[in-house]
Protein backbone atom coordinates (compact mmCIF):
# COMPACT_ATOMS: atom_id res chain seq x y z
CA UNK A 1 0.00 0.00 0.00
CA UNK A 2 0.79 3.52 -1.11
CA UNK A 3 0.50 4.53 2.73
CA UNK A 4 3.06 2.33 3.98
CA UNK A 5 5.93 3.64 1.44
CA UNK A 6 5.73 6.83 2.95
CA UNK A 7 4.59 7.07 6.32
CA UNK A 8 7.69 7.82 8.46
CA UNK A 9 8.02 7.31 12.13
CA UNK A 10 8.99 10.57 13.71
CA UNK A 11 9.20 8.91 17.58
CA UNK A 12 10.52 5.70 18.76
CA UNK A 13 10.16 4.48 22.21
CA UNK A 14 13.09 5.46 23.49
CA UNK A 15 12.51 9.14 22.39
CA UNK A 16 8.82 9.38 23.59
CA UNK A 17 10.21 8.50 27.01
CA UNK A 18 12.45 10.69 27.02
CA UNK A 19 10.44 13.31 26.02
CA UNK A 20 8.21 12.38 29.16
CA UNK A 21 11.06 12.30 31.40
CA UNK A 22 11.85 16.30 30.41
CA UNK A 23 8.00 17.14 30.73
CA UNK A 24 7.94 15.39 34.41
CA UNK A 25 11.56 17.54 35.19
CA UNK A 26 9.65 20.48 33.51
CA UNK A 27 6.72 20.10 35.38
CA UNK A 28 8.42 19.84 38.80
CA UNK A 29 10.67 23.31 38.27
CA UNK A 30 7.59 25.03 36.84
CA UNK A 31 5.19 24.13 39.74
CA UNK A 32 8.61 24.37 42.29
CA UNK A 33 7.62 20.37 43.46
CA UNK A 34 4.77 18.67 42.89
CA UNK A 35 1.85 19.62 46.19
CA UNK A 36 -0.93 20.19 45.01
CA UNK A 37 -0.23 19.42 41.28
CA UNK A 38 -2.93 16.90 39.42
CA UNK A 39 -2.93 14.86 35.74
CA UNK A 40 -5.41 14.60 33.92
CA UNK A 41 -5.49 12.47 30.83
CA UNK A 42 -7.60 12.91 27.83
CA UNK A 43 -9.24 9.51 26.88
CA UNK A 44 -7.89 7.74 25.48
CA UNK A 45 -4.31 8.24 24.69
CA UNK A 46 -4.13 11.07 27.47
CA UNK A 47 -4.74 8.75 29.83
CA UNK A 48 -2.12 6.37 29.06
CA UNK A 49 0.31 9.52 29.11
CA UNK A 50 -0.61 10.98 32.10
CA UNK A 51 -0.16 7.64 34.20
CA UNK A 52 3.47 7.47 32.63
CA UNK A 53 3.82 10.90 33.89
CA UNK A 54 2.40 10.59 37.08
CA UNK A 55 5.17 7.52 37.14
CA UNK A 56 8.00 9.51 36.53
CA UNK A 57 6.81 12.68 39.17
CA UNK A 58 6.57 9.71 41.61
CA UNK A 59 10.03 8.30 41.15
CA UNK A 60 11.03 12.24 41.02
CA UNK A 61 9.78 13.89 43.96
CA UNK A 62 9.00 10.58 46.13
CA UNK A 63 5.27 11.34 46.25
CA UNK A 64 2.36 10.04 44.46
CA UNK A 65 0.18 12.79 41.91
CA UNK A 66 -2.95 12.37 41.36
CA UNK A 67 -4.51 11.06 37.95
CA UNK A 68 -8.16 11.57 36.60
CA UNK A 69 -9.68 10.45 33.05
CA UNK A 70 -11.99 12.84 31.09
CA UNK A 71 -13.86 12.12 28.59
CA UNK A 72 -14.57 14.89 26.53
CA UNK A 73 -17.16 13.64 23.70
CA UNK A 74 -20.18 15.61 25.32
CA UNK A 75 -18.19 18.99 25.19
CA UNK A 76 -17.47 18.37 21.82
CA UNK A 77 -18.22 21.19 19.25
CA UNK A 78 -18.62 19.12 16.29
CA UNK A 79 -21.13 16.61 17.09
CA UNK A 80 -24.22 18.01 15.24
CA UNK A 81 -21.78 17.61 11.93
CA UNK A 82 -20.72 14.44 12.52
CA UNK A 83 -22.40 11.50 11.17
CA UNK A 84 -22.11 9.37 13.84
CA UNK A 85 -21.51 10.40 17.83
CA UNK A 86 -18.25 8.90 19.09
CA UNK A 87 -17.91 6.15 21.94
CA UNK A 88 -19.12 7.61 24.69
CA UNK A 89 -16.78 6.95 27.62
CA UNK A 90 -16.77 7.62 31.49
CA UNK A 91 -15.11 10.67 33.11
CA UNK A 92 -13.19 9.05 36.19
CA UNK A 93 -11.74 11.58 38.18
CA UNK A 94 -11.77 11.35 41.75
CA UNK A 95 -10.58 14.14 43.63
CA UNK A 96 -11.22 17.49 44.12
CA UNK A 97 -9.48 19.52 41.42
CA UNK A 98 -11.05 22.75 42.81
CA UNK A 99 -7.88 24.91 43.36
CA UNK A 100 -5.39 22.05 42.30
CA UNK A 101 -2.75 23.03 39.64
CA UNK A 102 -4.38 20.64 36.88
CA UNK A 103 -2.15 19.47 34.41
CA UNK A 104 -3.97 18.05 31.20
CA UNK A 105 -2.40 15.70 28.98
CA UNK A 106 -3.26 14.58 25.84
CA UNK A 107 -1.28 12.66 22.96
CA UNK A 108 -1.51 15.05 20.17
CA UNK A 109 -2.30 18.42 19.92
CA UNK A 110 -3.60 20.58 16.25
CA UNK A 111 -6.79 22.43 16.53
CA UNK A 112 -6.99 23.42 19.91
CA UNK A 113 -10.36 22.10 19.58
CA UNK A 114 -10.06 18.80 21.96
CA UNK A 115 -7.97 21.26 24.51
CA UNK A 116 -11.21 23.65 24.68
CA UNK A 117 -13.76 21.21 25.44
CA UNK A 118 -11.61 19.67 28.15
CA UNK A 119 -11.26 23.17 29.44
CA UNK A 120 -15.01 23.35 29.54
CA UNK A 121 -15.58 19.55 30.70
CA UNK A 122 -13.19 20.26 33.37
CA UNK A 123 -14.77 23.71 34.54
CA UNK A 124 -17.71 22.03 35.50
CA UNK A 125 -16.51 19.67 37.84
CA UNK A 126 -14.76 22.20 39.85
CA UNK A 127 -12.47 25.57 39.56
CA UNK A 128 -9.10 24.85 39.09
CA UNK A 129 -6.95 27.06 40.46
CA UNK A 130 -4.42 27.01 37.44
CA UNK A 131 -5.05 24.26 34.14
CA UNK A 132 -1.58 23.59 32.26
CA UNK A 133 -1.42 21.85 29.58
CA UNK A 134 1.56 18.58 28.15
CA UNK A 135 1.33 16.63 24.97
CA UNK A 136 3.45 14.63 23.60
CA UNK A 137 3.72 15.70 19.88
CA UNK A 138 2.41 19.72 19.26
CA UNK A 139 1.68 19.52 15.11
CA UNK A 140 0.58 23.23 14.96
CA UNK A 141 -2.22 24.33 12.61
CA UNK A 142 -4.17 25.91 15.80
CA UNK A 143 -7.53 27.05 15.01
CA UNK A 144 -7.95 28.69 18.94
CA UNK A 145 -5.43 30.50 20.32
CA UNK A 146 -4.76 27.80 22.91
CA UNK A 147 -1.05 26.87 23.63
CA UNK A 148 0.83 24.05 25.69
CA UNK A 149 2.39 24.70 28.84
CA UNK A 150 5.11 21.67 28.33
CA UNK A 151 5.65 19.87 24.61
CA UNK A 152 7.16 16.41 24.23
CA UNK A 153 8.32 17.32 20.36
CA UNK A 154 7.63 19.95 18.13
CA UNK A 155 6.27 18.12 14.55
CA UNK A 156 6.00 20.67 12.04
CA UNK A 157 3.28 18.72 9.55
CA UNK A 158 1.41 19.82 6.21
CA UNK A 159 -1.98 20.03 7.32
CA UNK A 160 -3.36 17.22 5.56
CA UNK A 161 -1.32 14.94 7.07
CA UNK A 162 -2.02 12.79 9.87
CA UNK A 163 -0.10 12.03 13.50
CA UNK A 164 -0.46 8.51 14.88
CA UNK A 165 0.37 8.16 18.51
CA UNK A 166 0.82 4.37 19.68
CA UNK A 167 0.83 3.30 22.63
CA UNK A 168 1.89 -0.04 24.95
CA UNK A 169 -0.93 -0.04 27.06
CA UNK A 170 -3.20 -0.29 23.72
CA UNK A 171 -1.32 -3.33 22.53
CA UNK A 172 1.15 -1.42 19.86
CA UNK A 173 4.49 -0.69 20.32
CA UNK A 174 5.68 2.87 21.17
CA UNK A 175 5.91 4.76 18.28
CA UNK A 176 4.71 8.49 16.59
CA UNK A 177 4.25 7.80 12.89
CA UNK A 178 3.35 10.78 10.35
CA UNK A 179 1.47 9.91 7.57
CA UNK A 180 0.60 11.21 4.67
CA UNK B 1 -21.79 5.13 18.52
CA UNK B 2 -25.16 5.86 17.50
CA UNK B 3 -28.43 3.83 17.25
CA UNK B 4 -29.11 3.84 14.06
CA UNK B 5 -32.76 4.61 14.12
CA UNK B 6 -34.50 7.85 14.14
CA UNK B 7 -36.99 6.55 16.92
CA UNK B 8 -37.23 4.48 19.84
CA UNK B 9 -40.53 2.74 19.57
CA UNK B 10 -40.14 -0.42 21.72
CA UNK B 11 -37.78 -3.11 23.41
CA UNK B 12 -39.10 -5.27 21.02
CA UNK B 13 -37.63 -4.28 18.06
CA UNK B 14 -34.38 -3.66 19.72
CA UNK B 15 -31.36 -6.05 19.58
CA UNK B 16 -29.08 -7.38 22.31
CA UNK B 17 -26.22 -4.88 21.30
CA UNK B 18 -28.78 -1.88 20.71
CA UNK B 19 -29.75 -1.90 24.74
CA UNK B 20 -25.88 -2.74 25.55
CA UNK B 21 -24.82 0.00 23.75
CA UNK B 22 -27.92 2.17 25.90
CA UNK B 23 -26.90 1.08 28.89
CA UNK B 24 -23.12 1.54 28.42
CA UNK B 25 -23.68 4.93 27.37
CA UNK B 26 -26.02 5.32 30.39
CA UNK B 27 -23.02 4.69 32.65
CA UNK B 28 -21.07 7.91 31.72
CA UNK B 29 -24.20 9.89 32.02
CA UNK B 30 -24.67 8.63 35.59
CA UNK B 31 -21.13 10.36 36.26
CA UNK B 32 -22.52 13.63 34.95
CA UNK B 33 -25.83 13.16 37.22
CA UNK B 34 -23.81 12.73 40.07
CA UNK B 35 -21.45 15.85 39.60
CA UNK B 36 -21.76 19.50 41.40
CA UNK B 37 -22.62 20.53 38.19
CA UNK B 38 -25.24 17.78 36.41
CA UNK B 39 -25.18 19.79 33.06
CA UNK B 40 -23.58 19.07 29.81
CA UNK B 41 -23.39 21.53 26.50
CA UNK B 42 -24.47 18.48 24.42
CA UNK B 43 -27.81 19.10 23.18
CA UNK B 44 -27.56 22.83 23.18
CA UNK B 45 -29.97 24.52 20.89
CA UNK B 46 -32.25 21.23 20.52
CA UNK B 47 -35.56 21.37 21.39
CA UNK B 48 -37.81 18.24 23.57
CA UNK B 49 -41.35 18.27 23.82
CA UNK B 50 -43.22 16.45 26.38
CA UNK B 51 -46.56 15.12 25.10
CA UNK B 52 -48.39 13.42 27.42
CA UNK B 53 -51.98 12.49 26.75
CA UNK B 54 -51.94 10.54 30.31
CA UNK B 55 -51.50 11.59 33.95
CA UNK B 56 -47.62 11.01 35.10
CA UNK B 57 -45.10 12.92 37.26
CA UNK B 58 -41.61 10.36 37.51
CA UNK B 59 -41.60 9.54 33.66
CA UNK B 60 -42.30 13.00 32.77
CA UNK B 61 -39.90 14.88 34.99
CA UNK B 62 -37.58 12.20 34.40
CA UNK B 63 -37.07 13.34 30.70
CA UNK B 64 -37.58 16.64 31.52
CA UNK B 65 -34.56 16.61 33.41
CA UNK B 66 -32.94 14.77 31.18
CA UNK B 67 -32.87 17.09 28.45
CA UNK B 68 -32.31 19.53 30.79
CA UNK B 69 -29.28 18.12 31.57
CA UNK B 70 -28.29 17.74 28.17
CA UNK B 71 -28.51 21.65 27.64
CA UNK B 72 -31.99 21.04 25.56
CA UNK B 73 -34.88 23.17 25.59
CA UNK B 74 -37.88 21.42 26.71
CA UNK B 75 -41.78 22.35 26.83
CA UNK B 76 -44.20 20.45 28.53
CA UNK B 77 -47.80 19.38 26.70
CA UNK B 78 -50.45 18.00 28.95
CA UNK B 79 -53.61 17.23 27.43
CA UNK B 80 -56.19 18.37 29.45
CA UNK B 81 -54.36 21.91 29.11
CA UNK B 82 -54.22 22.04 25.47
CA UNK B 83 -56.17 22.20 21.94
CA UNK B 84 -56.76 18.96 22.60
CA UNK B 85 -59.40 19.72 24.36
CA UNK B 86 -61.08 21.07 21.43
CA UNK B 87 -60.95 18.32 19.39
CA UNK B 88 -57.41 18.58 18.06
CA UNK B 89 -56.45 15.26 16.67
CA UNK B 90 -52.93 13.98 17.40
CA UNK B 91 -51.28 14.27 14.23
CA UNK B 92 -52.14 18.00 14.21
CA UNK B 93 -50.91 18.55 17.06
CA UNK B 94 -47.99 16.97 16.77
CA UNK B 95 -47.90 18.42 13.09
CA UNK B 96 -48.31 21.76 14.86
CA UNK B 97 -45.54 21.27 17.65
CA UNK B 98 -42.96 19.72 15.21
CA UNK B 99 -43.66 23.14 13.17
CA UNK B 100 -41.88 24.98 16.13
CA UNK B 101 -38.71 22.98 15.41
CA UNK B 102 -39.22 19.95 17.66
CA UNK B 103 -36.20 17.32 17.69
CA UNK B 104 -37.72 15.32 19.49
CA UNK B 105 -41.38 13.96 20.71
CA UNK B 106 -41.50 11.90 24.00
CA UNK B 107 -44.90 10.65 23.80
CA UNK B 108 -47.43 9.08 25.77
CA UNK B 109 -50.52 8.07 25.03
CA UNK B 110 -53.66 5.62 25.91
CA UNK B 111 -53.51 3.91 22.64
CA UNK B 112 -51.01 1.36 21.82
CA UNK B 113 -49.23 2.79 18.50
CA UNK B 114 -49.79 5.74 19.13
CA UNK B 115 -45.89 6.45 18.62
CA UNK B 116 -45.07 4.86 15.62
CA UNK B 117 -48.15 6.53 13.63
CA UNK B 118 -45.90 9.94 14.50
CA UNK B 119 -42.37 8.55 14.23
CA UNK B 120 -43.68 7.74 10.93
CA UNK B 121 -45.27 11.09 9.82
CA UNK B 122 -42.97 13.27 11.18
CA UNK B 123 -38.79 14.35 11.48
CA UNK B 124 -38.52 14.74 14.60
CA UNK B 125 -37.36 11.89 16.76
CA UNK B 126 -40.13 10.17 18.77
CA UNK B 127 -40.13 8.27 22.11
CA UNK B 128 -42.32 6.17 23.01
CA UNK B 129 -42.79 6.82 27.08
CA UNK B 130 -45.67 4.71 27.74
CA UNK B 131 -48.16 3.76 24.76
CA UNK B 132 -51.69 2.02 26.12
CA UNK B 133 -50.73 -1.65 27.22
CA UNK B 134 -47.95 -2.09 24.66
CA UNK B 135 -45.10 -0.64 25.64
CA UNK B 136 -42.98 1.92 27.92
CA UNK B 137 -39.30 0.96 26.55
CA UNK B 138 -37.07 3.89 28.60
CA UNK B 139 -38.89 2.12 32.00
CA UNK B 140 -37.31 -1.17 30.69
CA UNK B 141 -33.54 0.30 30.23
CA UNK B 142 -33.50 1.82 33.43
CA UNK B 143 -34.63 -1.00 35.17
CA UNK B 144 -32.20 -3.25 33.34
CA UNK B 145 -29.40 -0.36 34.24
CA UNK B 146 -30.27 -0.94 38.07
CA UNK B 147 -30.04 -4.94 37.34
CA UNK B 148 -26.66 -4.78 35.58
CA UNK B 149 -25.53 -1.94 38.27
CA UNK B 150 -26.62 -4.80 41.57
CA UNK B 151 -26.52 -7.72 39.62
CA UNK B 152 -23.96 -7.55 36.99
CA UNK B 153 -24.93 -10.28 34.63
CA UNK B 154 -28.40 -11.11 32.81
CA UNK B 155 -27.55 -14.76 31.90
CA UNK B 156 -29.46 -16.93 34.49
CA UNK B 157 -30.33 -14.28 36.03
CA UNK B 158 -34.19 -15.45 37.75
CA UNK B 159 -36.82 -13.22 37.59
CA UNK B 160 -40.54 -12.65 38.79
CA UNK B 161 -42.99 -10.42 37.51
CA UNK B 162 -45.75 -10.05 39.54
CA UNK B 163 -49.07 -8.17 39.32
CA UNK B 164 -51.45 -7.43 36.46
CA UNK B 165 -49.25 -8.43 33.13
CA UNK B 166 -52.09 -7.84 31.24
CA UNK B 167 -52.75 -4.48 31.68
CA UNK B 168 -48.83 -3.58 32.07
CA UNK B 169 -46.77 -1.80 29.48
CA UNK B 170 -44.13 -2.06 31.86
CA UNK B 171 -44.06 -6.01 32.24
CA UNK B 172 -44.14 -5.81 28.41
CA UNK B 173 -41.25 -3.95 27.50
CA UNK B 174 -39.34 -5.71 30.60
CA UNK B 175 -40.41 -9.54 28.94
CA UNK B 176 -38.83 -8.60 25.39
CA UNK B 177 -35.66 -7.30 26.87
CA UNK B 178 -35.13 -9.88 29.80
CA UNK B 179 -35.90 -12.84 27.48
CA UNK B 180 -33.41 -10.90 25.23
CA UNK B 181 -30.68 -11.22 27.46
CA UNK B 182 -31.24 -14.73 28.75
CA UNK B 183 -32.65 -14.10 31.41
CA UNK B 184 -35.40 -16.70 33.14
CA UNK B 185 -38.52 -14.74 33.52
CA UNK B 186 -41.77 -15.64 35.68
CA UNK B 187 -44.86 -14.38 35.42
CA UNK B 188 -47.34 -14.18 38.38
CA UNK B 189 -50.96 -13.09 38.99
CA UNK B 190 -54.70 -13.62 39.01
CA UNK B 191 -55.73 -15.29 35.57
CA UNK B 192 -57.85 -12.55 34.56
CA UNK B 193 -54.93 -10.61 34.81
CA UNK B 194 -52.78 -12.83 32.42
CA UNK B 195 -52.75 -12.56 28.33
CA UNK B 196 -53.85 -15.82 27.13
CA UNK B 197 -50.73 -17.56 25.61
CA UNK B 198 -48.49 -15.75 27.56
CA UNK B 199 -45.53 -18.33 27.57
CA UNK B 200 -45.39 -17.55 23.94
CA UNK B 201 -43.10 -14.89 25.28
CA UNK B 202 -40.62 -16.92 26.68
CA UNK B 203 -41.96 -16.87 30.09
CA UNK B 204 -43.11 -19.11 32.61
CA UNK B 205 -46.51 -18.54 34.04
CA UNK B 206 -47.37 -18.88 37.59
CA UNK B 207 -51.10 -18.40 39.37
CA UNK B 208 -49.05 -18.96 43.05
CA UNK B 209 -47.14 -16.06 44.08
CA UNK B 210 -45.20 -18.48 46.53
CA UNK B 211 -44.50 -20.70 43.94
CA UNK B 212 -43.42 -18.29 41.66
CA UNK B 213 -41.21 -16.15 44.15
CA UNK B 214 -39.24 -19.71 45.30
CA UNK B 215 -35.48 -19.39 44.64
CA UNK B 216 -35.62 -15.67 42.28
CA UNK B 217 -32.75 -13.13 41.67
CA UNK B 218 -35.17 -9.97 41.43
CA UNK B 219 -39.13 -9.79 42.01
CA UNK B 220 -40.51 -6.78 39.92
CA UNK B 221 -43.72 -5.79 41.80
CA UNK B 222 -46.39 -4.07 39.00
CA UNK B 223 -48.46 -1.38 40.93
CA UNK B 224 -52.20 -2.54 40.95
CA UNK B 225 -53.95 -0.44 38.39
CA UNK B 226 -56.62 0.95 40.99
CA UNK B 227 -58.19 3.11 38.11
CA UNK B 228 -58.82 0.02 36.26
CA UNK B 229 -60.37 -2.00 38.98
CA UNK B 230 -63.94 -0.73 37.72
CA UNK B 231 -63.04 -3.80 35.05
CA UNK B 232 -63.84 -6.29 38.05
CA UNK B 233 -60.69 -8.32 37.50
CA UNK B 234 -60.99 -8.93 40.52
CA UNK B 235 -63.10 -9.21 43.59
CA UNK B 236 -61.53 -7.08 45.82
CA UNK B 237 -58.40 -5.01 46.69
CA UNK B 238 -58.11 -6.70 49.58
CA UNK B 239 -58.80 -10.59 48.16
CA UNK B 240 -55.75 -9.28 45.85
CA UNK B 241 -53.66 -7.93 48.52
CA UNK B 242 -54.11 -11.55 50.18
CA UNK B 243 -52.99 -13.44 47.49
CA UNK B 244 -49.97 -10.86 46.07
CA UNK B 245 -48.97 -8.51 48.24
CA UNK B 246 -45.52 -9.03 48.50
CA UNK B 247 -44.79 -9.34 52.53
CA UNK B 248 -41.61 -9.95 54.03
CA UNK B 249 -42.75 -13.58 54.64
CA UNK B 250 -42.95 -14.09 51.00
CA UNK B 251 -39.15 -12.20 50.10
CA UNK B 252 -38.00 -14.97 52.23
CA UNK B 253 -38.49 -17.29 49.65
CA UNK B 254 -36.67 -15.94 47.25
CA UNK B 255 -32.46 -15.63 47.88
CA UNK B 256 -31.01 -13.66 50.18
CA UNK B 257 -29.67 -10.72 48.61
CA UNK B 258 -33.39 -10.81 46.19
CA UNK B 259 -33.69 -7.26 44.73
CA UNK B 260 -37.08 -6.05 45.36
CA UNK B 261 -38.00 -3.18 42.14
CA UNK B 262 -41.40 -1.37 41.62
CA UNK B 263 -41.54 1.62 38.86
CA UNK B 264 -44.01 3.28 40.87
CA UNK B 265 -46.31 4.90 42.16
CA UNK B 266 -46.15 2.17 44.91
CA UNK B 267 -49.52 1.44 46.57
CA UNK B 268 -47.91 0.35 50.09
CA UNK B 269 -50.02 -2.37 51.67
CA UNK B 270 -51.98 -3.36 48.22
CA UNK B 271 -49.01 -4.98 46.15
CA UNK B 272 -46.36 -4.43 48.40
CA UNK B 273 -45.79 -4.09 52.40
CA UNK B 274 -44.58 -0.83 53.67
CA UNK B 275 -42.10 -2.77 55.02
CA UNK B 276 -40.44 -4.85 51.82
CA UNK B 277 -40.50 -1.15 49.89
CA UNK B 278 -38.33 0.50 52.71
CA UNK B 279 -36.17 -2.75 52.80
CA UNK B 280 -32.65 -2.79 52.15
CA UNK B 281 -33.78 -5.09 49.25
CA UNK B 282 -35.78 -2.20 47.27
CA UNK B 283 -34.37 -0.38 44.71
CA UNK B 284 -37.15 0.97 44.05
CA UNK B 285 -35.58 4.36 44.43
CA UNK B 286 -32.51 3.48 42.36
CA UNK B 287 -34.56 3.21 39.32
CA UNK B 288 -35.71 6.94 39.95
CA UNK B 289 -32.11 7.88 39.98
CA UNK B 290 -30.99 5.27 36.93
CA UNK B 291 -34.23 6.99 34.79
CA UNK B 292 -33.08 10.27 34.48
CA UNK B 293 -29.44 9.21 33.26
CA UNK B 294 -31.10 6.41 31.10
CA UNK B 295 -33.06 8.92 29.43
CA UNK B 296 -29.68 11.33 28.96
CA UNK B 297 -28.29 8.28 26.56
CA UNK B 298 -31.28 7.20 24.72
CA UNK B 299 -31.47 11.49 23.58
CA UNK B 300 -27.59 11.13 23.03
CA UNK B 301 -27.63 8.35 20.94
CA UNK B 302 -30.74 9.40 18.95
CA UNK B 303 -29.28 12.66 18.50
CA UNK B 304 -26.64 11.30 16.66
CA UNK B 305 -28.60 9.90 13.70
CA UNK B 306 -29.32 12.95 12.15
Amino acid sequence: MEVKQTSRTVMDAQEINRALTRVAHEVIEKNHGITNVALVGIRTGGVYLAKRLAKKLQEIEGTAVPVGELDITLYRDDLNARKEHPVLRKTDIPFDITRRKVILVDDVLFTGRTIRAAMDGLIDLGRPGEIQLAVLVDRGHRQLPIKATYVGKNLPTALEESVEVYLEEAGTPDRVVLLP
Amino acid sequence: MSLKRKDLLGIQDLTVEEIQLVLETAESFKEVTGREIKKVPTLRGKTVVNLFFEPSTRTRTSFELAAKRLSADVINFAASASSVVKGETLLDTARNIEAMQADFIVLRHPEAGAPNILARLLRASVINAGDGGHEHPTQALLDLYTLREKKRAFKGLRLAIVGDIAHSRVARSNIYALVKLGAEVRVAGPPTMMPQEIERLGVTLFHNLDEALRGVDVIMMLRLQLERQGIALFPSIREYSRLYCLTPERMKLATPDVLVMHPGPINRGVEIAPEVADSVSSVILDQVTNGVAVRMAVLYLLSGTK
